[in-house]
């Protein structure tokens, strides 16, 4: 099957054609705003670290940057640097450069102040766009496509309808030979034996239950109880009672597919079929992960209703709750609560899942989109030294 | 008629799909949301939350999905409301450690 998608230059394929402008420390934070405030297809990938990291966390920062500079959604970057933090702006726009030669270097501390910076900004992404508007779509297999696979605010309808449409979606995408993938690390806790059941080969399940063990070790450690936060107190609300009953909702994502890899946080998914990348739970930090692993589309089932949306990749977001989908409408690309209430099938979700997805991949635009959802954050794995 | 989904056939839970009050009667339906029986509960349940479908003890397993999603922390009748008030988590539990 073919898509109509954007050819880059390092031979993978965008489903959107968009500026990253990439502070390399909190302190070009502002000037990035401002930047991609004043220019219509540009995001500023702001974050709070750059600075005061040290040996893997800086590593992973400078490798996720790395991943968004290089992600196949943009057609042109600008690197933002102040001078003196640890993730080195040149190295970083050397990084970018020598797969995207459309990337341009701006550094506070041997150019000017933030107002100077911001025009001069302004200036460099403006000449990017006319350049992007030149480009066009061309036709794509379809096995150049990965989608992330994540749930979030999960309730009772997340594992009984969403999650399961979204398992039948996956199936549809690997039989067509594309790629999806998935994480959420602390949520597949309790859903091991599934998990044995799907993978591939005996080393990706080792992987994923030394990863579920090593966070499970984090509550132990802590003498805490994880049901503090996992499941969520919005979680419990909307009927979840404990994190094994959560995780077997979320495992329901990937269907009956075979886990055909498992890559660490940060690494790129390489092989056609359904691939676990060691993310957090959380969403913001899980997003990150699946786009730095090449998702060009995230599809986010929640119960709960949540609006995030992320930087790199279209988010669109599936709810099976019929009470949610009313009170946040907006917030919806696709209402499957007709599963629970009314006659529509799993079977059914899942092919108006696949249907909307591919438009989504040649430009349709998802509502988290359209509502300026653009989030982004980087995600730390060690304290502040410093 | 109200409705509670059992998704496994060994599970002794079922999620209520819609409010329930003490005392009423719920139709009870499997996966593909076909009629396997009725159950009278014996508390006020919230949709999406879970009713023992099965007397269960102290101690035992709850299933949900055909899965282990916890141990019964009371005696529970069938009937009444399972939460975080009588089921456990036995995973994280770092507060035992």
């Amino acid at each position: 099957m073919k898509l109509k998608m954007y050819a880059r230059p390092n031979g993978t394929y965008g489903v959107r054609n968009r500026i990253a402008v990439i502070p390399t420390v909190a302190c070009a934070n502002h000037v990035a705003e401002q930047i991609a405030a004043a220019v219509e297809n540009a995001d500023a990938y702001c974050h709070p670290y750059g600075c005061d990291q040290l040996g893997r966390d800086l590593d992973l920062s400078f490798n996720c940057l790395k991943a968004m500079g290089t992600h196949p959604n943009n057609g042109a970057v600008l690197v933002l640097g102040l001078g003196c933090e640890e993730i080195l702006p040149h190295d970083l726009y050397d990084a970018i450069k020598a797969e995207q030669p459309m990337t341009e270097l701006l550094v506070m501390q041997e150019y000017g102040g933030s107002t100077a910076s911001i025009e001069r900004g302004i200036e460099i992404c403006r000449a990017f766009e006319k350049e992007l508007a030149k480009q066009e779509r061309v036709d794509a297999d379809l096995s150049n496509l990965t989608v992330g696979l994540e749930c979030g605010g999960s309730d009772f309808s997340s594992g009984i309808a969403s999650n399961p449409s979204l398992g039948e979606f996956t199936a549809k995408l690997c039989a067509a030979g594309g790629k999806a993938v998935f994480g959420e690390t602390t949520e597949l806790m309790g859903a091991e034996e599934i998990l044995r059941g799907h993978a591939a080969t005996p080393e990706v399940f080792d992987f994923i239950d030394q990863r579920i063990k090593a966070v499970e070790q984090v509550a132990l450690d802590m003498h805490v109880d994880l049901r503090g936060t996992q499941p969520s107190p919005g979680n419990i609300e909307g009927g979840l009672s404990t994190i094994e009953e959560k995780s077997l909702g979320g495992v329901m994502k990937i269907g009956q597919e075979k886990i055909v890899d498992a890559i660490p946080f940060g690494a790129k998914a390489t092989k056609p079929g359904v691939t676990y990348v060691d993310t957090p739970g959380n969403d913001l930090a899980c997003s990150l992960g699946i786009a730095c692993a090449g998702a060009q589309i995230i599809i986010f089932t929640t119960g709960r209703g949540t609006p995030m949306g992320f930087a790199s990749s279209p988010v669109y977001k599936v709810t099976a709750n019929a009470f949610i989908a009313g009170i946040m409408a907006e917030n919806f690309d696709l209402d499957l609560s007709e599963i629970i209430e009314g006659d529509m099938t799993i079977r059914q979700g899942g092919e108006k899942l696949w249907k909307d997805i591919l438009a989504v991949a040649e430009g349709k635009e998802t509502v988290a989109e359209r509502l300026g959802h653009r989030e982004f954050s980087l995600y730390r794995v060690s304290p502040i030294l410093t | 008629m109200k409705r509670a989904m059992i998704l496994s056939d060994i599970d002794n839970v079922a999620t209520l799909l819609d409010d329930i009050k003490k005392g009423e009667m719920a139709v009870l339906l499997n996966a593909e949301k076909e009629e396997t029986g009725q159950i009278t509960v014996l508390d006020d349940i919230r949709r999406g939350h879970k009713t023992a479908i099965r007397d269960i003890a102290s101690g035992e397993r709850i299933l949900k999905y055909g899965q282990v999603i916890g141990g019964a922390s009371k005696n529970i009748r069938v009937g009444e409301l399972v939460h975080t008030h009588n089921l456990e988590s036995l995973r994280g539990r770092g507060d035992k450690a």
